[in-house]
């Protein structure tokens, strides 16, 4: 089977903590950060490297703020 | 099938324009949205300029933005946007629409907007056939003036105007305006949507890409009516509010096209 990596970028200052990435992530990549951003929220953090790359935090958050990274590698035969 | 080793290839290994899936749409500006956390608006602006994105037709979209919480749309997003008085927007589009015929016109409306002042505008452009798009957001309450009743408050919700929760008897039922909008014949595409969760963004966001699609065909009227959450004014969390908006409100006002035009 192909190995997915997959990684994402929070732009941590315009996030506002409202958790619906964290609620919709298959594979509980995502938690709420210790420490508060400039606006005072508690922002969106990855905290381990289960990521697929599948792209349903950056769908539904409503700020637009989540980039998204896929690699698929392909095993040699 | 996943392991907790740490990513061999480094995790800015990816970082790359070759592996990028998602990014922020350029559509929309950089300034930060003022909506509350987890609201509704923001997942629907994105969309909106997504679509918008991807069909390439940036340069020719006039949007009309509202009254409401989504009043400052156009500092959001980065095309052609006019300001409508409360509840006008659809007649300001009907008359850019016909001086302009080559351009996509679309308004975006909020409940206040378009289902209490802006009912007369907003069903007699149906009713006319303007060929123009509306994506009208439905919260069920008045989120700028902090929470008043709408139109479109669900029996014996509470807001701050109905603190027992309304009362049919007394404050009447709850306005579906797009099954209102359905039985025009001006009307081409009337559909209700969702943004809760990310199968329904997708379904919605397919749902603009029609009404534009349509749009460019001169069908006709297209609404697109998407059923929100409003976590400030509901009192609830994100989470919560987006769970009410499944449990609630989805029951009274169901997901699905309620008129499609014959694709040729």
């Amino acid at each position: 089977m192909a190995k997915v990596y997959g990684d994402i970028v929070v732009d941590i200052e315009k996030c506002k903590g409202c958790e619906l990435c964290i609620e919709v992530c298959p594979e509980n990549t995502l938690a709420l950060s210790e420490v508060i951003n400039k606006k005072g929220y508690r922002y969106s953090i990855k905290i381990n490297d289960n990521c697929t790359g599948c792209a349903n935090c950056a769908i539904i958050c409503p700020e637009a703020i989540i980039t998204v990274y896929r690699k698929v590698e392909k095993k040699a035969v | 099938m996943t392991d907790n080793k740490i990513n061999e290839t480094g995790a800015e290994d990816i970082r790359k324009p070759e592996y990028l899936v998602y990014q922020r749409p350029r559509t929309l500006t950089e300034t930060e949205l003022h909506y509350c956390p987890g609201c509704s608006h923001g997942v629907a602006h994105k969309i909106l300029m997504e679509v918008i994105e991807e069909l390439d037709i940036q340069e020719t979209t006039i949007g009309i933005a509202p009254v409401g919480c989504s009043v400052f749309a156009y500092h959001y997003m980065n095309i052609d946007m006019q300001e409508a008085a409360h509840g006008r927007a659809c007649a300001l589009a009907t008359g850019i629409k016909r001086t302009m015929p080559d351009k996509y016109v679309f308004t975006y409306q909020g409940d206040g907007d378009l289902a209490a002042i802006g009912t007369a505008e907003t069903i007699h452009a149906a009713n006319r056939g303007e060929n123009i798009l509306t994506v009208f957001i439905n919260n069920g309450v008045y989120g700028m003036t902090s929470g008043q009743m709408a139109p479109t408050t669900l029996p014996g919700m509470v807001t701050t105007t109905s603190p027992f929760g309304r009362d049919v008897a007394l404050q009447g039922h709850p306005l579906k305006i797009s099954d209102l909008v359905a039985t025009l014949p001006g009307a081409a595409y009337v559909t209700r949507h969702s943004v809760h969760t990310v199968a329904n963004v997708r379904k919605a966001k397919r749902a603009m890409k029609n009404a534009f699609e349509y749009q460019k065909q001169g069908l006709g009227y297209c609404l697109i009516e998407i059923v929100s959450n409003c976590p400030s004014n509901m009192k609830m969390t994100p989470l919560e509010a987006n769970k009410f908006v499944e449990e609630k409100m989805i029951p009274y006002y169901p997901l699905g096209d309620l008129k499609k035009p014959e694709v040729k």
